[in-house]
């Protein structure tokens, strides 16, 4: 206990005398803790790009006319079933004649035409929305199955439009994929040439008190004692660095929250602030581990025996 | 108490010891005198376990220092006192935290620190530099402090490492009254120099090394 008081004690007035050394090793720890924060951020921010562009596709079915409205709803009942789908809306023929008429309200060679007719034309349709784009190929083939519902559903069904939207679909499919992998592989590199960097900013300000290292061992600490400031120093490092890191994002995110809400589809300080916790925790075991692993390693080198 | 069987020491250049076999008693005071190159640092490095025999076994009492894990090597480390001609004091911390250092290393309490600190430190006339840092204190003083620290914690043994080699004749004076009146009180010391002077000024064992080898080993009689 006393052992552990002194180590932390010694970390503490190791760190407050490093005076620029220590200054530049909280410099060098805020700019990585910076990346994943940025990080953090460009996720959510990638993230809710494409799910804007996701929920803008939908699969719709066109019954023909005069399709049985209980028909439908049974249909519409075991497509909610299928674990794919996240959910189905039905508008009915009148409905939809009603909405064809608001969108056609200048048209009159249309509107005279639909008066001429005097019956409904139309027939109703139902709208699905898979949970991922990618699920939308199950739910087509679905309908082609011989399912006994599907097969009793057969005579209603006029069209399905997911053949027409299929190459849309299935080229979105992939960009979204692909910008998910590529997300995550440059942010899997930057936060390793940082953490190298920030490993590398530790090794020197140790590299600088090596000889002291070998002193200490031969004064006769043990190599706890001796490692032990260190690892305090490194989580005084991350620690710091934390706070400076999100005090620099809060008038960031003011000012991107200001000026790129409506680029961005969602306001990003508004999500900094509501998160700032789960941010925060991120960020402090980041910098903590950051810093206590770099100093573990870089006096293991020097503490041979 | 520290046995030297058949010990020699290669480096890439050439062997530092060769064939070395030597006995110190307990309470000796031993000066190893000779040449920069003769040997006399890498025997002191040995006793340390801070270099390795390529031949021939180091005891101290029977323990075999080379077998000894890193646990137990600092154990042993804890029983000999270290002083060097570079004095390699602990540059950030205070007169105060260099000898405060040295007794956490064995697990002294805090009550027995603070009582024991400002007493050696007044031993070696340092009492009027408690919280002084390495560099802001002279040559003399800062071996004299690396003195304080090699002898608070008691040990059996004291080895100096041309610990008057950056020093002027007064405080070499000092320096060698210090470590007689430490042996005076028990303590085995071995000092290694180059300086003949010192060790007329001694009059104790004289172990004479050249090329890695002892040539003489006598009683000094002036």
């Amino acid at each position: 206990m006393t052992e552990l008081k002194r180590i932390i004690k010694a970390g503490f007035i190791n760190f407050t005398r490093g005076g620029l050394i220590s200054f530049a090793a909280v410099l060098i720890v805020t700019i990585t803790l910076s990346f994943i924060t940025s990080i953090i951020l460009l996720q959510t921010v990638l993230y809710s790009s494409l799910n804007i562009i996701k929920d803008k596709v939908d699969v719709t079915i066109y019954f023909t006319v005069g399709a049985s409205e209980d028909q439908i709803m049974l249909f519409k009942s075991s497509l909610e079933k299928l674990p794919e789908v996240a959910n189905v809306s039905y508008v009915s023929a009148e409905e939809n004649l009603k909405s064809f008429r608001e969108r056609h309200a200048n048209d009159y060679s249309t509107i005279a035409a639909l008066d001429e007719i005097g019956s409904n034309p139309l027939g109703a349709y139902l709208n699905i929305k898979a949970k991922e784009i990618s699920q939308y190929e199950n739910i087509a083939n679905f309908m082609k199955s011989d399912n006994e519902l599907v097969v009793g559903s057969a005579s209603i069904i006029d069209k399905v439009n997911y053949y027409q939207n299929k190459i849309v679909i299935d080229r979105l499919n992939s960009i979204i994929s692909g910008a998910q992998k590529l997300g995550f592989l440059i942010t899997l590199i930057l936060v390793f040439i940082s953490i190298i960097i920030t490993f590398n900013t530790i090794r020197l300000t140790i590299f600088i008190a090596r000889e002291e290292i070998g002193v200490m061992r031969l004064v006769g600490a043990s190599k706890m004692r001796v490692r032990g400031p260190f690892m305090i120093e490194g989580a005084i490092y991350g620690i710091i660095a934390t706070f400076v890191t999100l005090l620099l994002f809060w008038p960031a995110t003011v000012w991107l929250g200001r000026n790129m809400t409506s680029f961005l589809g969602f306001d990003i300080y508004d999500y900094y602030i509501t998160n700032i916790l789960q941010i925060f925790a991120i960020v402090i075991l980041s910098g903590i581990l950051l810093g206590v692993i770099s100093s573990f390693l870089a006096v293991r080198k020097y503490l041979n025996k | 108490m520290i046995y030297f069987n058949n010990v020699s020491k290669a480096y890439r250049d050439g062997l530092a010891l060769d064939d070395v076999t030597l006995t110190i008693v307990a309470g000796e005071f031993v000066s190893i005198v000779g040449h920069s190159g003769a040997g006399k640092t890498t025997l002191t490095k040995m006793i340390l376990a801070d270099a390795t025999p390529t031949e021939g076994t180091v005891l101290f009492e029977s323990i075999d220092i080379h077998k000894l894990k890193s646990k137990e090597l600092t154990k042993l480390r804890r029983r000999i006192g270290v002083v060097f001609q570079d004095f390699k004091l602990l540059q950030n911390k205070t007169a105060y935290e260099n000898i405060a250092f040295a007794m956490e290393a064995v697990g002294k309490t805090d009550e027995e620190i603070a009582s024991d600190v400002p007493h050696v430190l007044e031993l070696v006339d340092l009492g009027h530099r408690l919280f002084h840092f390495p560099n802001q204190m002279s040559g003399g003083e800062q071996q004299r402090l690396a003195i304080a620290r090699a002898i608070i914690n008691q040990p059996e043994v004291i080895i100096a490492d041309e610990p008057t080699g950056n020093l002027d004749p007064i405080n070499t004076h000092e320096i060698v009254q210090i470590l007689k009146k430490i042996n005076d009180l028990g303590t085995t010391v071995i000092l290694a120099t180059h300086n003949r002077g010192v060790i007329d000024s001694i009059n104790k064992r004289v172990i004479t090394m050249e090329n890695g080898k002892i040539i003489r080993d006598t009683k000094h009689n002036k």
